[in-house]
């Protein structure tokens, strides 16, 4: 029920069918499954359909290579094996870009056409993105290992509607005329603060793609984005299906490549007014220091998580495991809003973490290009090592493991859904953002007692609380210290609803009316009134 | 003058085959519960085009039923707004794709430019549906800052069904700004076309069926203003209802709703919009803003700039162009594309406006130039400017909905601001200068819904008007439309132990 919830909440287009097989069987507690029993399909991947046509820079409306010649593979998590070479952009190829973009800006149609000029090429962009959608979506399994239900039915159609919805502001973007102490006429412009720099992970490849680009083209900005080494192709896929939409040249440039190269170069360029980044606090240090240290560009954050997913002792326990589950595992718990600590009252504690193992044994992890998988590959080995190791470190510290904690199969990169309960704060697993299939489940007895643990935290992503009371439900939320409060829901995203961070998980928020603001530089105009009649 | 081809001689396109003339009630086409229908007239040659299903109070009655049950229990409020996005946007998609039949429709029937129709009326039409399509996803509440330990925040939920009466200058036009922010609110409604213009009506509620408008959501029920009109103002299960007409007809709708449920009432109604021009204007310029902007649509627009007030500097100068363009302003079949000016709506209209330039006349004010029939045939009137207009003639003080122009001088701004808010309207008014202490101070000024700074007509689906003071009240277009058809709930209730408030 939860996920139909939640699948019914990205996209209303999503498929009973489909929802169904994202609900993993778990109806059926009594039902006898195999244990991981998708092991078979692991080991013979299924060939994606798809060409990969676009492997090279996108600068000026045109594909090039590399000024240095140079290419990087791209794997496929399931096997490790190469899916094609891409241009490798460097700082050169950053600054071939920028300047596209500067000139794309100060000399270009593009911010100087309507709002509505500007919706209605987003708009057939849009059309395009449906078009492809299904090889889109292959695009993005081939290249993230995600299951490929949830690209083509979830994640593609999603940014569609966030192309759309972007689309809407492009010609509803106001300004204000403000009240001033005296006789004086004062409005405001909202105007482009002109060639933006983006930085996306890999998690939600085009997503992500959607989320930065959406605002920033609106408002009237040029870009330079760069993706992330581990996911190229289905940003450079939707960039050409844009310009074929009638995007001028130089408005968008999409530059693949590595972070300590193109994207310390975007960062620091100081020509680029202003950055935008998602990916781990770590990085987001770095590009803040990069702005601070260059032209002090304006920076927009949106960095990892550790976020609390309270239920509170008049949860209806089964429909609580689902959707803690949900939070946790969806995308292979590869989300920066992962509801990774999960707090249960201890009323019904040894009850949920029962059925919590039990539903975690039951997820359908496998090739996800295959029908009703829940859970492909983590992107990588680095993240492939990393989570093992904090699987090691729960155990090492004493958490009970209570299913999971191996890797899945011999190639590629699957790991068994793993529960650890008895977990304590002090415990890396529950500080420390995993970004995998590691459901950490702590114990608490009083609400004043979870906001303040659930607080102890330097992230300040997101928030689940589930309980039926509507005080308890006002008290957590106005108490905790995070960007997003899904009540009785969790991952519920909506191109109107903003998602951002407190504390180290960012600053500024995306989507909705708030993202605009991270593509707008105010000018306020100012001149007196000779003799009015009112002020 | 120029060459008055008129509708007597050979169509200059192949005009559109009148497919649709019954009302459409729930997704239906039907006849009138009477069987009654009525004549809709070309104005080019005052010949009948096609007859029409004429709905009375029982016709009103079953429409608003429809919409009733589609507010009430249909899908349409309950869609995401962006959902309701994407079947406007189709619906958009269908007009653009049918442009041509839909301004030869406006043609036929209103009298209207072709080419204006097919370059400009029609794709504005569909750029208004493509506007609150976007807006449809983007209606936000507020959460209070309230003063103690409470939590409460606003919803804006449609107001449920709304009537709309239309008027027969703009059909298309006016269709689109009143359905496409109440469809994008989540809405049902009953529109009533004028009756002089009721065929786009009819043909965009059937493109919105093609558009997967779900049935009920949109009703057209054409007919008269005493029948059909009374009775959506006077409905007792109609939650708003918009106007846009006269003045008198206005009263008349807010009356209906005051004596009937109370239901809410939006007016945008006549106008008599001053257009000043300053000494420090371009002449030549000044001349053809103030004359596009009383002959625009042969004057048949509400925010016409039908006082014209001139600084005494220019004035000599500005009369001299105004005549001279004046006459060289071409009347003629709206379907010619050199012409620039078309017949009056129908025959009450022509009469009307000729009624007032022989008031003009004996009331002593100086006819410059035109005052007559345009052509043998049809309702054509030519351009015609009156000078020594004093502030109580009748052509100074009333809307008469044609081409005639009342020039005035004046010496200085106060008193051209002072002359200029002496009416009973407030709909629009037009700044010709280039200093901008004088464009800042006039501005705030004139009492009036929309003001034009060195532009006319300057209209943009973002930029909201109507009027003030007897103009009406509420505004069309904008982001101010869709609040519009939006009723204001707040929600609210305690907490306990928050750490901020």
């Amino acid at each position: 029920m939860a996920a139909r919830r939640i699948s019914s909440l990205f996209s209303r287009s999503f498929t009973s069918v489909s929802a169904h097989s994202f609900r993993g069987k778990s109806s059926g507690l009594g039902r006898v499954t195999c244990r991981y029993s998708t092991a078979v399909s692991i080991e013979e991947p299924i060939a994606p359909s798809v060409p990969v046509n676009h492997t090279q820079l996108l600068i000026n409306g045109q594909f090039v290579d590399a000024a240095s010649g140079k290419t990087f593979p791209t794997l496929d998590p399931r096997t490790g094996d190469v899916i094609a070479h891409v241009a490798e952009g460097d700082a050169e190829d950053i600054n071939r870009a920028v300047s596209a973009a500067r000139k794309a800006f100060d000399e270009g149609p593009w911010p100087r056409m309507s709002g509505y000029e500007r919706s209605k090429i987003l708009l057939r962009f849009a059309d395009l993105l449906e078009k492809h959608n299904d090889e889109i979506a292959t695009l993005e399994t081939w290249d993230n290992g995600k299951p490929y239900e949830q690209a083509a039915r979830i994640e593609i159609p999603m940014v569609t509607r966030i192309i759309r919805y972007y689309a809407g502001w492009a010609d509803k973007i106001h300004g204000l005329t403000v009240p001033a102490d005296g006789a004086h006429h004062v409005q405001t412009l909202h105007e482009p603060i002109g060639v933006a720099g983006q930085i996306i992970p890999w998690n939600f490849p085009l997503l992500m793609f959607s989320w930065k680009i959406g605002p920033a083209l609106a408002c009237g900005n040029t870009i330079v984005l760069k993706t992330a080494e581990q996911t190229p192709l289905s940003a450079l896929y939707a960039s050409k299906l844009l310009y074929e939409a009638g995007l001028p040249p130089g408005v968008l440039n999409v530059v693949s490549g590595f972070g300590p190269t193109a994207g310390a170069a975007l960062a620091s360029h100081m020509e680029v007014d202003k950055l935008a980044f998602t990916g781990s606090t770590a990085t987001g240090k770095a590009v803040l220091g990069l702005a601070a240290k260059s032209n002090l560009k304006s920076v927009t954050l949106e960095l990892g998580g550790k976020s609390p997913f309270i239920i509170c002792e008049d949860a209806d326990v089964d429909q609580a495991v689902e959707l803690a589950h949900l939070a946790l595992f969806f995308n292979q718990g590869q989300c920066c809003c992962a509801g990774s600590r999960t707090y249960v009252h201890e009323r019904i504690y040894d009850e949920f973490v029962e059925k919590s193992k039990a539903r975690a044994m039951k997820r359908a992890v496998g090739d996800p290009f295959k029908g009703g998988i829940e859970q492909g590959p983590q992107i990588d080995s680095e993240q492939f090592e990393k989570i093992m190791k904090y699987i090691r470190s729960g155990i090492d510290s004493g958490a009970t493991l209570e299913t999971g904690g191996d890797r899945l199969g011999k190639k590629g990169f699957y790991i068994q859904p793993t529960v650890f309960s008895n977990v304590k704060e002090d415990m890396l697993i529950a500080q420390d953002e995993i970004f995998g299939p590691v459901q950490s489940i702590l114990k608490f007895k009083d609400l004043s007692e979870v906001v303040k643990r659930a607080n102890n935290s330097s992230y300040g992503l997101a928030a689940g609380v589930f309980t039926q009371n509507i005080d308890t439900a006002n008290t957590l939320t106005r108490a905790l210290r995070v960007g997003t409060v899904w009540i009785n829901c969790y991952d519920v995203f909506d191109a109107a609803i903003p998602f951002g961070g407190y504390k180290m998980s960012g600053q500024g928020r995306e989507k909705g009316i708030y993202s605009l603001q991270n593509y707008l530089q105010v000018k306020a105009v100012v001149t007196p009134l000779k003799n009015p009649s009112w002020l | 003058m120029a060459d008055h081809r008129n509708g007597s001689s050979e169509p200059l396109i192949k005009l559109p085959t009148i497919k649709f003339t019954k009302l459409f009630i729930n997704g239906q086409f039907v006849d009138s519960i009477s069987g009654k229908t009525f004549e809709t007239i070309d104005p080019r040659t005052g010949e009948l085009i096609a007859r029409v299903a004429e709905g009375d109070k029982e016709d009103v009655d079953l429409a608003v039923k429809a919409a009733r049950h589609a507010f009430d229990h249909g899908p349409w409020p309950r869609l995401s707004g962006s959902e309701r996005g994407r079947i406007m946007m189709k619906f958009a998609d269908l007009i653009d794709e049918h442009i041509e039949d839909l301004a030869a429709l406006d043609t036929i029937n209103a009298g209207k430019l072709f080419n204006w129709g097919k370059a400009v009326d029609i794709p504005q039409t569909a750029h208004n549906f493509r506007y609150y399509a976007g807006a449809a996803d983007k209606i936000h509440g507020e959460v209070l800052k309230m003063s103690r330990e409470l939590q409460g925040y606003t919803l804006r939920e449609p107001f449920g069904v709304v009537g709309h009466i239309i008027p027969w200058n703009f059909p298309s036009a006016m269709f689109s700004m009143k359905v496409a922010p109440a469809l994008a609110a989540g809405c049902t409604m009953v529109l009533k076309p004028a009756e002089q213009t009721p065929l786009s009506a009819l043909y965009y509620a059937h493109l919105a069926k093609l558009a997967g408008l779900p049935d009920g959501v949109l009703n057209v029920v054409t007919g008269f203003g005493p029948t059909a009109g009374a009775a959506v103002a006077s409905h007792m299960d109609i939650d708003k209802v918009s106007f846009t007409g006269s003045t008198e007809v206005g009263r008349v709708v807010m009356q209906a709703a005051a004596t009937s449920n109370l239901k809410a009432v939006s007016l945008e109604l006549g106008g008599k919009s001053p257009l000043i021009i300053f000494d420090d204007a371009d002449v030549d310029k000044a001349a053809e803003l103030a004359l596009m902007g009383i002959l625009f649509n042969k004057g048949e627009i509400c925010v016409a700039s039908s006082r014209v007030y001139v600084q005494e500097g220019i004035y000599d100068e500005i009369v001299k162009k105004l005549v001279e363009k004046a006459k060289a302003w071409k009347v003629g079949d709206p379907f010619d594309p050199t012409v620039r000016h078309g017949p009056q709506v129908d025959k009450k209209q022509f009469e009307k406006i000729l009624s007032y330039i022989e008031h003009g006349k004996r009331e002593g004010a100086t006819l410059l130039t035109g005052g007559k029939p345009a052509c043998e045939k049809g309702y054509y009137i030519e351009p015609t400017i009156f000078t020594d207009v004093k502030e109580d003639m009748l052509i100074s003080k009333d809307e008469i909905f044609g081409p005639v122009m009342s020039l005035m001088k004046f010496k200085t701004m106060e008193e051209a601001i002072k002359c200029a808010n002496n009416t009973r309207y407030g709909l629009a008014a037009g700044i010709v200068t280039k200093n901008l202490d004088v464009a800042n101070t006039v501005s705030r000024s004139i009492r009036a819904g929309v003001i034009w700074i060195n532009c006319y007509f300057a209209f943009d689906k973002d930029c909201p008007y109507g009027g003030y003071k007897m103009s009406g009240f509420g505004r069309d277009m904008g982001m101010e439309a869709l609040h519009k058809y939006l009723q204001v709930k707040s929600v609210v209730t305690p907490i306990y132990n928050s750490p901020w408030l």
